[in-house]
């Protein structure tokens, strides 16, 4: 009498999605070296593919185990993770500030239709800011209130965040059906009980969606926000850094690069952790 | 003759559209139902049906007219909790398990944990649905999703119990079985229900009367009496009573449409 199909074991799955992982990576190495490979055909290429312009992935992997610095002990991948993890401690901050704030707008417009025709463009508007452009000016108003250099930071990666959890909490609160509003009605629910029982957590999956999507604004608004700073100790600095040796050691941006991509991505598979522990598998798929 | 459980008198109902625009829903509908009827609302779309069971529901006013459930008003009513309401989708909360599903009316009305539980599973047995009391609703067919929102509607006793095309999303073969189940928990329950549909066989089948509408606008063309035995079995549709009876309605929708 069931009607679905059996579940296919989530080891398995995890297994499957991992080696898919794999292959593409393999396939965008091949394409890397591959591309290298032309450089000596005399072909004209697009994009300069000598060591300098695109450093061998084997060069790459390897900076990162030798030292970062002539006549320093510490390697490039530990001074990279440590610049890692004082971004990351950025990010959450200002993913967790821009959520909120996304969330509360968010609620705010579905409560008030009002609102969210008098605001609703601005919202729109403020994302169409280049973040380069108002970084220094941020830095500069917290320097003046004498402020701690990560709160600019984490106010310009809550910036890029809080813009999709709002957009996805209004379509998720207004997702359920009209049908569905009428059988609270038929039950007489409140219109708090009918917020609480049906809205909120219909809106859940749609929240998921727009917190994986903050997570990696986050780290991109963290790391743009670092440049101007001046902190010392970000990833941001570590790619100003290596960008102004790029021609003595191409592999060290690369690696820095490397590094901030891996850190968004961890950061998201965080949030898609909690997701999965919050919501049953079912529903995933509705976002 | 006891008064009537519901009663509409000169009941119109009028959309507005946004350019102004004006449509007549439903005209002059009087009308009158006595607890423990069987009573279906049939007719072509867009003659208003729907539109009727909402306003008997308190989901819709009336433009004009009076109404009144169990002597009082639509609203009060739907605040005493008077009625039970079945939607054409099953309208299940698909993050509650269909024991949560159930319950939900009686969580609305603040009835303690236990309580509910041991309600719900009652209402789950008189559906014949317990064993997937823990099941979440993707994991049901649509009949048993059905089945599901009809255990939730009746949780709360109601006195009413609206049917909105119920079994339409359904299947010709599970329809026929979802019909003799409701005729079944209707016997059980002893509750009056108003049902909308637009086949003429179901409603036959299930009614005590039928209220043949027609459309444009929206109005009552005749009701019919449907003095077929109770309780309607298998065998009630292999009647020459109840072929005749398809002939009548039938024969009312036709010349209605000429």
């Amino acid at each position: 009498m069931v009607a679905a199909a059996p579940p296919i074991p989530s080891s398995f799955r995890g297994l499957r999605s991992l080696f898919g992982f794999l292959i593409v990576l393999l396939v965008l190495a091949g394409a890397w070296e591959g591309y290298k490979l032309l450089e000596g055909s005399g072909l004209p290429l697009p994009i300069r593919a000598d060591d300098r312009s695109m450093p061998h992935l084997w060069d790459i992997v390897r900076s990162i185990f030798e030292p970062a610095r002539r006549g320093s002990e510490e390697s490039l991948g530990w001074v990279l993770a440590k610049a890692s993890l004082v971004t990351f401690r950025e990010a959450v901050a200002g993913f967790g500030a821009g959520s909120l704030v996304g969330l509360g707008l968010g609620l705010l417009f579905v409560r008030s239709p009002l609102a969210e025709r008098g605001l609703m463009p601005w919202v729109i508007a403020s994302q169409t800011i280049p973040l380069l452009a108002i970084a220094p000016m941020v830095v500069l108003w917290a320097g003046k209130y004498r402020l701690p250099l990560w709160i600019p930071i984490a106010a310009l990666a809550a910036f890029l965040s809080f813009f999709p959890v709002t957009v996805n909490t209004i379509r998720g609160l207004r997702s359920p059906s009209p049908t569905s509003a009428e059988l609270f009605r038929s039950i007489a629910a409140s219109p708090s009980q009918e917020f609480r029982k049906l809205r909120i957590p219909a809106a859940f999956p749609y929240l998921f969606t727009a917190l994986k999507i903050a997570a990696g604004a986050s780290v991109v608004g963290t790391i743009v926000g670092e440049l101007p700073s001046g902190l010392p100790d970000g990833l941001g600095r570590q790619l100003l850094t290596f960008s102004y040796y790029y021609s003595s050691g191409p592999e060290k941006l690369y690696a820095a690069v490397l590094f901030a991509v891996l850190l968004g991505l961890t950061f998201v598979a965080v949030v898609a952790l909690i997701e999965r522990l919050v919501i049953p598998p079912a529903r995933r798929v509705a976002s | 003759m006891t008064s009537p459980m519901v009663s509409l008198r000169g009941v119109g109902k009028v959309f507005s559209g946004r350019k102004g625009t004006r449509t007549v829903a439903l005209q002059g509908i009087d009308l009158e139902i006595h607890s423990g009827e069987f009573v279906s609302l049939l007719g072509p779309s867009g003659c208003g049906k729907s539109t009727l069971l909402r306003i008997v529901g308190d989901l819709l006013e009336p433009t004009t007219g009076a109404v009144s459930v169990n002597g009082k008003s639509p609203a009060r009513a739907r605040h005493d909790r008077d009625y039970g309401m079945v939607f054409q989708q099953a309208t299940l909360l698909e993050w509650r398990r269909v024991l949560g599903n159930v319950a939900l009316p009686l969580e609305v009305t603040g009835m303690s944990e236990p309580e509910r539980t041991e309600r719900a599973r009652e209402m789950l047995k008189l559906v014949e649905l317990l064993e997937f009391a823990d099941h979440y609703p993707w994991q049901l067919s649509g009949g048993m999703q059905q089945r599901v929102a009809i255990a939730r509607a009746l949780t709360l006793e109601p006195s009413l119990l609206l049917m909105d095309e119920p079994f339409g999303a359904l299947d010709e073969m599970t329809r026929e079985r979802m019909q003799m189940e409701l005729m079944r928990i209707w016997q059980e329950t002893q509750t009056t229900v108003l049902f909308v549909t637009h086949s003429i066989p179901e409603a036959v089948f299930l009614s005590t009367q039928v209220v043949v509408m027609s459309p444009r606008p929206g109005r009552v063309a005749a009701v019919v009496d449907i003095d077929l035995p109770q309780p309607r079995v298998f065998e009630t549709r292999e009647k020459t009573k109840y072929f005749d009876k398809l002939v009548e309605v039938r024969e009312v929708l036709r010349t209605e449409e000429e």
